[in-house]
């Protein structure tokens, strides 16, 4: 009976091939952990080698803003600029209404989710704006790429691209420079050819901020564990690089370095392996904050106070750090960086000065001022500095509730 | 049991090497720790087990995990009250998934590689539809206590367990076995072959409820999940010695193929190596436990011929 046979084996072969497939990216990150984790002669200090992303100037330039005082409205951080250099835009100055156009890298994250509702309550304050083309590249940069010479041939005045990578979009965008007055914003691109590129301080400063809590806060030959989402995006190896700088310069010790592809249960094992394989962790570090409160879980679930973590400003992290009374910090990546880019496009078909590179504020959230930024009415995801409070719709266009 | 000592004996070999590499492993806590973690892959390499043995293959169990976590979220929002009318939605909605994959596999006679697969494709893209890629809502205490809770989770698994066996020494598992192996055959004895099978899908079906109940309490909602359980299922039941193809193989040792894969998972952390050969990992066992079928029974069976120890495998 040869048909069984045949059906068996191609079962098999299929099943083990579409194994293969589900595999999302773990290559980066076996190469990383072989450095970091538990190889028998580990670096010194644990971290392994430095992210061929870093920068030293772009280190030293984003470590230096973070004492800068930002110039505007301080009670409108999304309008403010950190050591801004102004550039001319008389040559797009026209009449209204404006037609403005945006291409956007994805919505598939709490994150990108508050910042477009928060974009699209921007659109809404201003009547001069006659109308908002949005295209969702979806995460893909081939859609992404289409979609910016499709949106070139809608006769926007303004064309607003969040790329989804930088140096695979660069080519887009700079072609699009030639039709468009472009702005960009959140990741970057290879090119000055945008009118103005908005950004929050960066990375560096995100995982400096975090890194230097940790060094204050645990004691010397503390063990520190290491989380990131995945390896290669650019705004998260420089969170890292900046952190393996610091603790580099400190005397804890890096036990581990792992990725957690962002899912909650994954962090929650590695977290748990960790504190099996090592009797204890003393500090917690993390380049986002989406997986911050399975971590402090996996703590309580192995009958252990939660030593000192960072997380990121998401309300569910914020309330277990209230009601826990956890040691922790949360440095942020404002999602009010959505408003500004319909301001500065605004602003530019007005005629007015921009700046070249529009860096925002990008406060830290700390024991001393948490209460400001828990809003208990607030989605467990929702991020705290949406910028938003003040505008028509909120809390419910938000996911929250009224009281 | 003849059937299960090979599996067992390999489990009780990864579980020393734990134990040498890991101390704390022996203590109750660090043991039920692990059974914990390996409840919901054991749960479902039970419920993938009743449909392998029927001949056929259940693939949207990874992504019926995932729908079931998002889905309790969203609707419990954090609110206790809501807790048990959620629970009792998501068992009715993973017993309709499994009962749709068994009526399409049965009486449209859709392959139900391609017709589970489909599922899958469904009900992620669905998930996806429904959340942007983000989950909104949260799970009350009261659903976590059951993934979260050492005890609690040990129970159900071990409840599981019984009922499972159970389910396999009464007339149902032996019509299954039946089925799987000679469908013809069973059908001929009186054997009501579409009704076995689709009761085998709502099994597997019932088993991403419980599994998904599990994972969602250990660590709350995420729309990554269930994502390649499916896969871990079936090697799981691969591992136990289950022939692919359907007719031979005890639930026991299904089960037990479970924690021996999950043992291995752990056994590869406590040594630092990268969880992405997870998958190689994976992908070797179903080779090698496939091809070591294929090749040992010749010898068992030298009377048959070559073709037909194989299909009897």
């Amino acid at each position: 009976m040869p048909r069984p046979r045949t059906l068996l084996v191609a079962v098999a072969a299929l099943t083990v091939l579409a194994a293969g497939c589900t595999t999302d990216r773990p290559t980066g990150a076996a190469g990383q952990r072989s450095g970091a984790g538990a190889s028998p002669q580990p670096p010194a200090a644990g971290t392994g080698d430095q992210s061929k992303f870093f920068v030293q100037a772009d280190y030293d330039a984003q470590l230096a803003m973070r004492s800068q005082t930002p110039e505007g409205p301080a009670d409108r951080p999304w309008e403010q600029a950190i050591a801004p250099e102004p550039v001319d835009t008389a040559e797009h100055r026209k009449d209204g209404p404006y037609r403005l156009c945006f291409s956007n890298a994805a919505v598939n994250n709490p994150w990108r989710q508050v910042g477009w509702k928060t974009m699209q309550a921007e659109v809404a304050l201003h009547e001069e704006i006659s109308g908002l083309t949005a295209l969702d590249a979806e995460g893909k940069d081939d859609k992404q790429i289409s979609d910016i010479a499709e949106l070139q041939a809608k006769g926007c005045d303004v064309l607003i691209i969040s790329p989804n990578t930088t140096a695979t979009l660069t080519p887009a965008v700079t072609a699009a420079c030639a039709e468009v007055p472009v702005i960009v914003f959140d990741r970057g691109v290879e090119t000055d050819c945008p009118v103005t590129f908005i950004k929050p301080i960066g990375g560096y400063a995100f995982g400096a901020d975090a890194a230097e809590f940790l060094v204050a806060k645990v004691p010397a030959g503390g063990k520190i564990l290491a989380l990131r989402i995945s390896p290669g995006v650019d705004v998260l190896e420089t969170r890292w690089s900046a952190a393996k700088v610091a603790f580099d310069a400190s005397e804890l010790e890096v036990v581990g370095v792992e990725f957690t592809d962002g899912d909650a249960a994954k962090a929650k094992s590695v977290v748990s392996d960790y504190i099996q394989r090592h009797g204890r962790i003393d500090g917690v570090w993390m380049d986002s904050g989406a997986t911050s409160v399975a971590v402090a879980e996996a703590f309580e679930d192995a009958g252990l106070p939660v030593p000192p973590m960072t997380g990121e400003d998401q309300q569910d992290f914020l309330r277990k750090w209230k009601d826990d009374g956890l040691t922790a910090m949360a440095p942020t990546y404002p999602t009010y960086q959505w408003r500004t880019p319909i301001i500065a496009a605004l602003k530019i078909l007005k005629g007015e000065e921009v700046p070249k590179v529009w860096n925002l504020p990008q406060p830290k959230i700390t024991a001393e001022n948490l209460d400001t930024y828990l809003q208990p009415s607030m989605p467990p995801l929702h991020y705290a500095l949406c910028g938003c409070e003040d505008m028509p719709g909120f809390p419910e266009g938000w996911g929250g509730t009224k009281g | 049991m003849r059937r299960t000592l090979p599996i067992l004996a390999v489990l009780a070999v990864l579980l020393a090497a734990i134990a040498i590499a890991n101390p704390f492993f022996l203590e109750p806590a660090g043991f039920l720790g692990f059974v914990r973690r390996a409840a919901p892959l054991v749960i479902l390499a039970a419920g993938q087990y009743f449909v392998i043995v029927s001949g056929e293959f259940d693939l949207s169990v990874g992504s019926l995990v995932t729908v079931e976590v998002v889905v309790a979220a969203r609707l419990i929002d954090g609110n206790e009250g809501a807790t048990w009318p959620v629970l009792l939605l998501l068992v009715v909605l993973g017993l309709l998934v499994g009962l749709a994959n068994g009526l399409v596999t049965t009486l449209l006679r859709v392959p139900s590689f391609i017709a589970t697969l489909g599922m899958m494709l469904v009900l992620s893209g669905a998930v996806f539809l429904w959340t942007g890629g983000a989950p909104r809502g949260a799970l009350s205490e009261g659903f976590r206590m059951f993934g979260r809770q050492t005890g609690w989770a040990v129970l159900i698994l071990a409840v599981t367990a019984l009922v499972v066996v159970l389910l396999t020494r009464a007339d149902f598992g032996r019509t299954l076995v039946a089925t799987g192996d000679n469908e013809r055959a069973a059908a001929l004895s009186g054997v009501r072959v579409n009704r076995v099978r689709i009761l085998a899908f709502v099994l597997s079906g019932a088993s991403a409820v419980v599994a998904g109940i599990l994972l969602g309490g250990f660590a709350g909602v995420s729309a990554q999940v269930g994502q390649g359980l499916e896969f871990q299922a079936i090697t799981a039941v691969v591992l136990g010695g289950v022939v692919l193809g359907g007719g031979r193989g005890s639930v026991v040792a299904a089960m037990a193929g479970a924690l021996t894969l999950e043992a291995l998972f752990t056994l590869l952390n406590l040594y630092g190596i990268s969880g992405a050969l997870e998958f190689t990992v994976q992908g070797v066992i179903i080779i090698a436990a496939v091809a070591a079928g294929a090749v040992r029974l010749p010898f068992a069976h030298p009377r048959r011929s070559k073709g037909d120890a194989h299909a009897a495998s």
